[in-house]
């Protein structure tokens, strides 16, 4: 269903226009265009660390192979299952948004706050047992398996500076979608009959979600 | 006070390095005089003001474009391929060439011939030798540089680097370090001091500059780290289900347990004793252990003895590696 | 230009106030979303930095007068040039041009009142100042000496200097040009007023608007390299670290992914620059628009493609740095082409000597050296004599000082009198630009010979090789020359602030939508969106002549 459609069937309030804008078109396309402008900016951001990984991968695939095998592919798996959910509500966040259903949005704002959650604290569960191994690289990784100890470091220091980066990101969703759930509840100007900024949002989230979904297999499903 | 304007051309690569270099500062120059001249003949004869006929001025022109695209383009094509050949030639040392080792770190060089001599920021050669430098560093990345003879490579840790040439006259050339290192990069010089051969002949077999005649070589220094470490426990002679011979084993090809086919180089050979697991031969386990102890020059050391159990091309053992370097012969 | 009284902006009932007579207090400029506010508060901080850059560049100057240095420690003198690097490519090439002049013009050029995204605007000044002071912050902790390129296994884990510090605010300042680099891609898209097809844009926003494109494609490379330096150094997670089975030339390619570009980054926007000086002061259109505008965008797409040829001695092999110099030498010719189209847009113009027009002639020969020695590193065997050396020095510093500062310069005396409605004394203008250009080739010319002679870059002793001392002398002599002519625009534009002669809104007589509106122009910019029917730069040349010389019959 096109957006304006939905506000001449459901609206009588006008999204407000920015100083700059002509019109509210050309100010919704804007903010669009600049999101996924700066996601284009994270691609190349996140794909320096993929660029590492593949290299060294191709490089060392015994040593890949055997230091995944310590991964928890149950809670890697769990966790993709909570991500892909929390986009869905994400989703749903945007779609009430559009149709102006404040209550229905803050219920799943929040719910893919909670969902978010459950993700790090899996995570933080997965990386306690990392340290608890001492698989940590630094002077304290302790590998006991048949690949040299530096090319398991190495594994380990692209699972943990890629996963710790998007866990990084994930925690910044948080606090977005926490801020934009507190501005929505205010019924605050910068959201007031405004959808805009909850899709703007959840580009970002879906972002992050797919940045997992590229994580997830590289790290927990190496074929033999 | 001196003003120089260009280095000695002390090796086989400077004329054809400074025949490039000046065909591209002619270039240069013609281009930027051309363009000034242009510019400034345009601007003064067509300042405001100055009668002149300036009717029929167009805004775009197809034909000029496409002139002025295409001749810096097929300039820039052809100082392309003719660097490009240059540069291959460099980097492809004779099969034959005098071998020194160089170890760069945190400030110095280290320099190493094949017989053992040592040098410490100098380096002694023959003219009208090649000589091929095999370096790593022991630390961060440097660079060897010896602007007369037109050489430069960086010196990496964990890796060997290669380049060559051949000193075409005697003197004494300046050595640098060309890849900031820290607090001394700019005092990592040193001296190449390039010797007709029969002088060079001498002064290698009386031990160079230390004049100790009867030093052990390289190669010696590597048996006896070999023996000492027991690596004919697991290499013998033949293949044994322990480890594969190492007897011809310089330049050959092996397979690997993933199926990869891998020329036993001296960066192979560095990395199956530091890390033998990074490839491991067909038909063989991890079982060998890492030693990660060794420093480079032990690393060189092995490999110069190894070198002596026959190269792919020979083998079986040789003695041509554990003598004095060769001398003469090369036609460069 | 007006004979009556000029009509200072705020007095009159009718007229808004100029954006500079908006608000007076520090808040309205703080927080200001005003482009043109944004410009102004960029162009005192990108000249403060550019101030600190300078000494740093006279302290190494001096240093190399003698071959065992002057008055300090190698320690010292490594700081120095790394600080002089590192300052003016992330905190004054960087951003001086796209975000003085492109923040301020950007919207006027294209009929907008403001960019797509002001607050944005503000936070990316923001970041700018915070990675500004986390490198200031670095220099007063004893500072860092990696050299700006950071390479490893030095940087991550043998310096023992603030590295973590200054890549942090290098890494906050690449937020900046980020933020950028989103706003203007947005704001040339969406916000051109009608009438303004692509093909009537002046041929400042298509050499802006390719530069953002290499900005949001090549600074987040940059980014995540560091970071990783800084993971290495702090956390051990070491992928460039030879002793953990890294790789340090992985660093270096991905350091030149980005620092390649970002050499286009600074240029772009200078020859945006001259586009717009150049067709004002021969009185005529451009030649070649479509060329010109289709080979900015071949400069950004093709400089993403040509970093190794910073790595034909790092070991990489013969294959890739033969596709790495075919591809730099196909990216040489856009710039060629650009060159040709400007000067054949000075032939049967009426040309005007004025100060903005001499930093254009400047430019012209200054970037055509720098520009032409940038092939003799494109050529494998020549570079690997030349790399590391002086002629490397001496080959950035023509294309970005003769050639990024002085489209900074020449774009700065244009639209002055559009920025705060003042002129500066033309004369003292035009001494200064003859001044940086004598002190300029002084200083670097001699650093080409002193290159192929075999002077290594970073080096603060060099009496291995005392012969080198006449040169650097020589180089020295020209900086301090150099230093002067830089000193005295700074003065004379400060006075015209206060008692420069004020300017009406077309001082110059040119065509453009900015000088459709009053100097200084209104917040808003238009007072209502203007409707663009022309093509850009409709000059005529030949017609003002007549025009003049029918009005002068008796002069022969």
């Amino acid at each position: 269903m096109k957006t304006e459609a939905l506000h001449a069937a459901h609206q009588t309030e006008e999204q407000p226009l920015h100083h700059q804008f002509e019109e509210v078109s050309q100010q919704n396309e804007s903010y669009v265009v600049g999101m996924w402008v700066f996601l284009v900016t994270e691609i190349m951001f996140f794909g320096g660390m993929f660029l590492a990984y593949v290299l060294y991968r191709w490089r060392y695939p015994v040593a890949w192979y055997e230091a995944h095998t310590r991964l928890d592919v149950a809670m890697g798996t769990t966790n993709t299952v909570v991500l892909l959910t929390s986009s869905l509500t994400m989703a749903l966040a945007v779609h009430f948004a559009q149709l102006r259903n404040r209550k229905m949005q803050l219920a799943m704002l929040g719910t893919t706050i909670a969902l978010a959650c459950v993700f790090l604290v899996i995570k933080a569960f997965e990386w306690s047992a990392k340290f608890h191994h001492g698989l940590v690289p630094g002077p304290g990784f302790l590998w006991d398996g048949t690949v040299p100890a530096p090319q398991a470091q190495l594994f380990y220091s692209l699972y943990f500076g890629m996963t710790g980066l998007h866990a990084l990101h994930v925690i910044i969703g948080i606090l977005v979608i926490g801020t934009l759930g507190l501005l929505t509840f205010l019924d605050h100007p910068l959201v007031k009959n405004d959808f805009i900024p909850t899709e703007l949002v959840g580009l970002y989230w879906h972002f992050v979600d797919i940045v997992w979904i590229f994580l997830f297999p590289l790290f927990y499903l190496i074929p033999k | 006070m001196n003003f120089p304007l260009m280095p000695d051309q002390a090796s086989n690569f400077a004329r054809p390095y400074d025949a490039l270099f000046f065909v591209l500062t002619a270039l240069t120059i013609l281009f930027t005089v051309l363009v000034g001249a242009l510019v400034l003949f345009f601007a003064v004869r067509y300042r405001k003001g100055s009668r002149v006929d300036r009717s029929g001025a167009v805004e775009s022109h197809l034909g000029l474009e496409i002139t002025w695209t295409a001749i810096p383009l097929l300039l820039g094509l052809v100082m392309f391929w003719w660097a490009a050949k240059l540069y291959v030639e460099t980097r492809q040392p004779p099969k034959d060439a005098m071998e020194v080792f160089v170890i760069g770190k945190q400030w110095m060089w280290h320099l190493q011939h094949s017989n053992g001599v040592r040098e410490n920021n100098e380096l002694h050669v023959p003219v009208g030798v090649p000589v091929r430098l095999t370096m790593i560093s022991q630390d961060v990345i440097h660079s060897f540089f010896v602007p007369q003879f037109r050489i430069k490579q960086d010196v990496l840790p964990g890796r060997y680097t290669q380049q060559w040439f051949v000193a075409s006259k005697p003197g004494k050339f300046n050595l640098f370090c060309a890849e900031y290192c820290g607090t001394q990069h700019s005092e990592m010089g040193g001296y190449i001091y390039a010797m007709p051969p029969q002088e060079f002949q001498k002064w290698l077999a009386s031990g160079g500059d230390k004049k100790r005649p009867s030093q052990p070589t390289m190669a010696d220094l590597g048996k006896a780290l070999y023996d000492r470490l027991a690596c004919a426990n697991c290499h013998g002679p033949q293949d044994t289900e322990r480890g594969p011979s190492l007897y011809g084993l310089y330049g050959a090809k092996r397979r690997m347990t993933d199926g990869t086919v891998v020329e036993a180089d001296a960066s192979y050979i560095r990395e199956s004793i530091k890390n033998p697991y990074a490839k491991i031969n067909e038909g063989y386990q991890n079982t060998m252990p890492e030693y990660r102890e060794l420093t480079e020059e032990d690393l060189l050391n092995l490999l110069a003895h190894i070198r002596t159990l026959g190269t792919a091309k020979a083998p079986g053992p040789v003695l041509g590696n554990a003598g004095p370097a060769q001398i003469g012969g090369a036609n460069r | 230009m007006s004979t009556a009284a000029p009509v200072l902006h705020g007095e009159s009932p009718k007229a808004p106030p100029s954006y500079l007579q908006a608000g007076h207090s520090i808040k309205s400029w703080l927080l200001t979303g005003d482009h043109k506010r944004i410009a102004v508060l960029y162009l005192i901080s990108v000249s403060v930095f550019f101030f600190f850059g300078s000494l740093a560049a006279s302290m190494i100057r001096i240093e190399l007068v003698s071959p065992r240095g002057v008055m300090l420690e190698s320690d010292t003198y490594n700081k120095v040039f790394t600080a002089h690097g590192i300052i003016m490519i992330f905190f004054f090439l960087i951003p001086a041009i796209p975000a003085v002049l492109g923040n301020f013009l950007l919207p006027i050029m294209i009929g907008a009142r403001d960019l797509a995204f002001p607050r944005l605007n503000l936070l990316s000044w923001y970041l700018y100042v915070a990675g500004g002071l986390c490198g200031v912050l670095a220099i007063a902790f004893g500072g860092v000496d990696t050299g700006w390129t950071f390479y490893t296994p030095y940087s991550s884990m043998y310096s023992n200097t603030n590295v973590t510090l200054t890549i942090i605010g290098a890494f906050i300042a690449g937020f900046s040009s980020i933020a950028t680099g989103i706003n203007f891609i947005v704001t040339v898209h969406k916000m051109r007023a009608p009438g303004m097809t692509w093909f009537r844009l002046p041929l400042m926003v298509w050499g802006s608007y390719a530069t953002s494109l290499i900005i949001v494609l090549g600074t987040p490379v940059v980014a995540i390299t560091l970071l990783l330096v800084v993971m290495e150094r702090v956390f051990h997670i070491g992928v460039f670290s030879p002793e953990l089975g890294g790789d340090p030339v992985l660093f270096q390619h991905l350091f030149w992914f980005y620092s390649h570009p970002a050499v286009y980054i600074m240029i772009l926007p200078a020859m945006g620059v001259i586009n717009e000086v150049i067709t004002c002061f021969s009185r005529k259109r451009i030649f070649g628009y479509h060329f010109i505008a289709f080979s900015s965008l071949a400069i950004a797409g093709l400089g993403f493609l040509v970093w190794g040829h910073h790595m034909f001695v790092s070991s990489q092999s013969m294959y890739q740095g033969m596709v790495f110099s075919l591809l730099s030498y196909l990216v040489a010719v856009p710039s060629a082409i650009k060159v040709f189209n400007w000067t054949a847009t000075i032939y049967k113009g009426s040309v005007r000597f004025q100060t903005p027009f001499l930093y254009v002639l400047g430019f012209m020969g200054l970037f055509v050296v720098g520009g032409l020695t940038g092939l003799f590193l494109a050529a494998m065997s020549t570079d690997v004599h030349l790399t590391d050396t002086y002629f490397v020095v001496a080959h950035f510093h023509y294309v970005m000082v003769g050639g990024t500062i002085m489209g900074f310069l020449a774009g700065l005396h244009f639209w002055w009198p559009k920025f705060f409605g003042r002129m500066y004394p033309d004369s003292w203008g035009k001494l200064s630009a003859l001044i940086i250009f004598v002190g300029f080739n002084l200083t670097f010319l001699p650093q080409f010979v002193l290159g192929y002679l075999g002077m290594p870059r970073r080096y603060h002793y060099y009496y291995f090789a005392p012969e080198f001392q006449f040169w650097h002398i020589a180089s020295t002599a020209g900086a301090s020359i150099l230093a002067v002519g830089f000193l005295i625009p700074a003065v004379y534009l400060l006075w015209s602030l206060k008692y420069g002669a004020p300017a009406g809104p077309n001082p110059w007589g040119a065509k453009g939508l900015e000088w459709t509106i009053p100097s200084p122009p209104p917040t808003t910019n238009f007072l209502e969106t203007p409707v663009v029917r022309e093509e850009p730069y409709s000059y005529d040349a030949e017609a003002e002549e007549r025009e003049e010389q029918a009005k002068e019959p008796t002069r022969a």
